[in-house]
């Protein structure tokens, strides 16, 4: 049942009258019959809103939420406070329910926030241009490769085994279609990028090289060395941020990178299983005319009046189709305002604070733990140990309403004990306390 | 220039200042939680080269004051919730509340999406329980959640396809893609390393058969299809379309952008479709967001399944007659591989489950019924007098779910292009339609209902056109100077294109460098 429409019975009668037809079955009368469905769709029958609210309540009590465990869960999606202003204009009618601002007159607002958004990436990444939202972070990996393809041709991708695993596999699976292929290189010893291999696997076929920062494994990696080696035959340079990070990390425009990009699921998205939260992508000016997804800009109007449109199309799919440099259309708007609003909230001062609280946090948690680190070196907000019975850990830790991290194995066969540790503001000293207190007891219990 | 009549829209009535230009050293809204651990020098933790210099230049701005300034911000806005919004292709319908609430639960929201599958069970569930219902709308088995929206369904699509043929030993290097298509599909079509081939449309507004004939063939890998099309048409010779390009041994994808027009009457798979995406968006009701978030999952037939992407929801059954149990199979060694991180966007799938959930088999085909019907009756009121002959419909026939008016007659009549037309909507409070799209049709308005307005709304859109025609007669430039009661009026696209200023200017910046190579484009295209 539809309670979503309201055509009465007479209301039909009259229409269909207008129409010109006897009966609703005329004007499906285009549909041959050989395609029609001849039975009703097995789905179940709708549901009052009453018992909709109930089965989902059901549903969602079968999961095991961050409100229900302290968990130092992390690799990728993290944990971090949204403040309640985040919804409040979030779940306005009038961001939550128009489409992308194709009658700029009428989107000034959506387009407006556009605008800040983009300044915002811009200046968190020290890079002059940005657009205003790719889907997430993985597949804004991808693109920048598809950048680098148009702008180059090349044939091969070398990405660090530092680059989130689900960044890589999805760099794999988008240039398989436009036909590059993408070469690892390994980490090192510290858990950092291996500055000879990743120079070894460039070569004048190479289209662009991809680095984290953080990596992975939360290490901070030396960017430096590894653009310049990046640059060396001309390849493209891209850098995946944590924009959370860059209160306190160098912004990547300022090592000389080509298109810095990222998720942006820390800066005011929920965690949502996973999404919707948005991507971002930051580039030199030179890539303004290539770059994917809408773009905001700012203009006149007839009386002189200060507005925003969206500017340069002739890089999309509506305006240029097959000539387009990318074929993302609904990108991720909202998600993109949560980020803004999340910014404006945190402010200059305060992006500096609270990467300053997850560096000390991560270095006191590392400390306390007191497990054998995989990437000993500079942490900012998530570190990897290894632990003697990682099972055992899990199942103590759990019982006692901890999650303690991300098992590395999963993505890292080279680390089969490794265990991936995320810190937020979220997670105080006695959290990090009690894990220790689960963490000491397998490595005290297993002889070394 | 005479001056609008019409008092319409209720701009925020502040200037146009940004949230950066509010800010001032020393506010702030963030307070940060104690310090509670050791304060170790941050130069002792992260080496001076790797260390920012200088804090970005984010705004300084107190909490009541970000708050005026969105809401502000979104009074310049016009959204479904405020009045008609009949986009064609967009499918602008009802985003029921409730959704919004149950995606809000914390079970869902909080979820971290690395959650082992045990303790996600009923985020896994109701994955499982979407993919089924969208298996059985589309008429094909199986299903992936993971695309985020309809252009990434494509993408998924073409690269299925890709390993399809490869996996045959027969790879391929063209798609077929209709001249009345969406400019997500060529685009697409090239980001999967294809060539395009254009296929033309017959007098009757569907697929012209003998220019398919001639074009596929061992080199086609994939048509991709919209049915109805983008001109809001059934195409009559669907079967044999699915005919010709399965004996050339391609694969047929379905755009299903237009969906809504057939939920519970005809399904892509019986059609003879191979690969489906879905946008959640406008059939399924998640909220447009201004642009997003979507979600764009894909039906497949059997022969396609092996390469779906990776993880997959999977039901496990424990064989001691417990409750199943669900997990995600990371493994499918045939599988194309990921198309982003993660499941997908799991709060759009609680969104358009519990849509599924309130409509049931029953509404769904009800709503599909009443977009029809919403569409056709629009359409005939549409062809009245004062308004069909300046605005004729491109294809004469029964329409689905949206069809396409031309503007020619307007233009040649009474000197106003489509684009006039539809600014000058904006003065009646209405959204206008999809305008210069789809390109086949001159001067084009591609106008979509709906079926969840009331036959109120669409009389008042009547009355609305039939206004701003009647004034065009008397006086055009009316039209063409419009908007006149919006918060900007028409703004200058090519001077933006000539010279971007893409974000607001650094403390102490230069104004714009040198103008590019800006091109006119058309406003309010899709
Ligand atoms: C016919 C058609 N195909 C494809 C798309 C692309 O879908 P999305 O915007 O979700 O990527 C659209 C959306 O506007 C459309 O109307």
């Amino acid at each position: 049942m539809s309670r979503y429409t309201s055509i009465t019975d007479s209301d039909r009668r009259a229409m269909l009258e207008t129409i010109g037809a006897g009966s609703l079955e005329e004007v499906f009368a285009d549909i041959p019959a050989e395609v029609r469905l001849d039975r009703d769709l097995e789905l179940p029958p709708g549901m009052s809103e009453l018992e909709v609210t109930e089965h989902l309540s059901a549903l969602a009590t079968r999961n095991r939420s961050a409100d229900e465990e302290v968990t130092f869960v992390g690799a990728g999606m993290y944990d971090h406070y949204v403040p309640a202003l985040v919804d409040s204009i979030t779940q306005r009618s009038e961001f939550l329910t128009p489409y992308t601002p194709y009658q700029p007159e009428i989107s000034q607002g959506g387009l407006q926030v556009m605008f800040e958004f983009q300044t915002a990436v811009s200046e968190l990444t020290g890079l002059p241009v940005a657009n205003a939202s790719l889907y997430e972070g993985p597949s804004s990996v991808a693109s920048a490769g598809y950048l680098a393809k148009l702008e180059n041709g090349r044939g091969k991708l070398v990405a660090s085994r530092g680059l989130h695993p689900h960044s890589r596999e999805t760099l794999s699976t988008y240039a398989r279609g436009f036909g590059s292929r993408v070469e690892e290189t390994p980490l090192d010893e510290r858990g950092a990028t291996d500055l000879e291999a990743l120079a070894a696997a460039i070569d004048d076929d190479t289209s662009a090289v991809f680095l984290q920062q953080p990596n992975f494994l939360g290490t901070v990696e030396e960017i430096g060395p590894l653009v310049e080696a990046a640059k060396r035959t001309g390849a493209l340079c891209v850098c995946a941020v944590d924009p959370l990070t860059l209160g306190i990390l160098k912004p990547p425009g300022e090592y000389g990178v080509d298109v810095a990009v990222g998720e942006g699921q820390t800066l005011g998205n929920r965690l949502d299983f996973g999404g919707p939260s948005f991507g971002f992508y930051a580039a030199a000016e030179r890539y303004l005319r290539k770059m994917p997804g809408r773009i905001a800009g700012e203009t006149v109007d007839v009386d002189g009046k200060r507005g925003f449109v969206l500017t340069l199309q002739t890089r999309e799919q509506h305006i240029r189709r097959e000539k387009a440099t990318h074929n993302i259309c609904t990108s991720q708007a909202l998600n993109a305002l949560a980020g803004m609003v999340y910014l404006a909230w945190l402010g200059r001062r305060g992006i500096v604070e609270l990467g300053e609280l997850m560096a000390r946090r991560t270095d006191y948690a590392r400390e306390a733990l007191g497990l054998e680190a995989i990437n000993p070196g500079p942490v900012v907000r998530e570190f990897a140990v290894r632990v003697p019975d990682l099972d055992r850990l899990m199942e103590s830790a759990r019982e006692d309403g901890v999650n303690p991290g991300y098992r590395l194995g999963q993505d890292y066969p080279e680390y089969p004990d490794g265990l991936l540790v995320a810190i937020t503001e979220r997670r105080t000293r006695a959290d990090i306390d009690r894990l220790a207190r689960h963490a000491a007891a397998v490595r005290d219990e297993v002889p070394a | 220039m005479s001056q609008s009549k019409v008092i319409g829209f209720a701009p925020g009535g502040e200037d146009t200042v940004t949230i950066y230009e509010r800010s001032q050293p020393g506010r702030r809204a963030f307070v940060a939680p104690p310090i509670d651990v050791p304060e170790a020098p941050l130069e002792e933790l992260i080496p001076q080269s790797e260390r920012r210099a200088e804090a970005p230049a984010l705004p300084e701005v107190s909490e009541p004051e970000i708050v005026r300034h969105f809401n502000n911000l979104s009074k310049n806005n016009f959204d479904l919730d405020t009045g008609f919004y009949p986009l064609g292709s967009c499918t602008m319908k009802h985003n029921p509340k409730v959704n919004e609430r149950v995606a809000a639960f914390p079970g869902h929201a909080r979820l971290h999406p690395a959650q082992e599958a045990r303790y996600a069970q009923g985020a896994l569930e109701l994955m499982s329980r979407l993919g089924r219902a969208l298996a059985e709308v589309a008429g094909l088995p199986h299903v992936s959640l993971q695309p985020s929206a309809g252009s990434h369904g494509e993408l998924a699509g073409l690269l299925l396809t890709r390993a399809y043929h490869d996996d045959r030993g027969e790879p391929r290097t063209k798609v077929l893609t209709p001249d009345t298509a969406h400019g997500t599909n060529p685009a697409t079509v090239r980001m999967a390393g294809y060539e395009v081939v254009k296929v033309g449309t017959a007098p009757d507004g569907g697929v012209d058969l003998d220019d398919l004939r001639r074009k596929a063939d061992g080199e086609t890998a994939c048509l991709m299809l919209t049915n109805p099309n983008t001109l809001g048409l059934f195409d009559r010779n669907i079967s044999e379309i699915a005919r010709i390009v399965h004996d050339a041994g391609a694969t047929l994808y379905y755009d299903g952008a237009n969906l809504n027009a057939v939920m519970g009457i005809s399904r892509p798979g019986d059609m003879g479709f191979d690969i489906v995406h879905f946008n959640l968006h406008k059939t399924f009701s998640q909220p447009h967001g201004g642009g997003g978030p979507g979600a764009g999952p894909i039906a497949v037939s059997d022969r396609i399944e092996p390469f779906l992407p990776r993880p997959q929801v999977v039901e496990v059954d424990p064989g001691n007659g417990t409750a199943p149990v669900y997990d995600l199979d990371l493994v499918r060694p045939k599988s194309i591989g990921r198309l982003r991180g993660f499941a997908g966007n799991f709060g759009v799938f609680v969104r358009s489950y519990a849509y599924i959930c309130s409509l049931g088999g029953d509404g769904l085909r009800e709503a599909s019924d009443a977009a029809v019907l919403n569409a056709n009756y629009l359409k005939a009121r549409l062809a009245e007098p004062g308004i069909g002959e300046h605005l004729p419909i491109a294809f004469d026939r029964p329409c689905m779910h949206e069809f396409v008016l031309s503007g020619q007659g307007a233009r040649r009549n009474l000197g106003v292009k489509t684009l006039d037309i539809a600014k000058r909507l904006l003065d009646h409070r209405v959204h206008p339609p999809t305008v210069y799209f789809p390109l086949l049709v001159d001067e084009a308005m591609l106008i979509e209902p709906t079926e969840t307005e009331p036959k109120e709304r669409l009389d008042g859109f009547v009355e609305a056109v039939r206004a701003v025609l009647e004034e065009a007669a008397e006086d055009p430039e009316v039209a063409r100077g419009a908007p006149y009661t919006t918060p900007v009026r028409r703004l200058d696209e090519a001077g933006a294109a000539r010279r971007p200023v893409v974000r607001q200017p650094p403390a102490g910046a230069e104004p714009p460098g040198d103008p590019g190579d800006a091109r006119q484009v058309t406003s309010g295209s899709l």
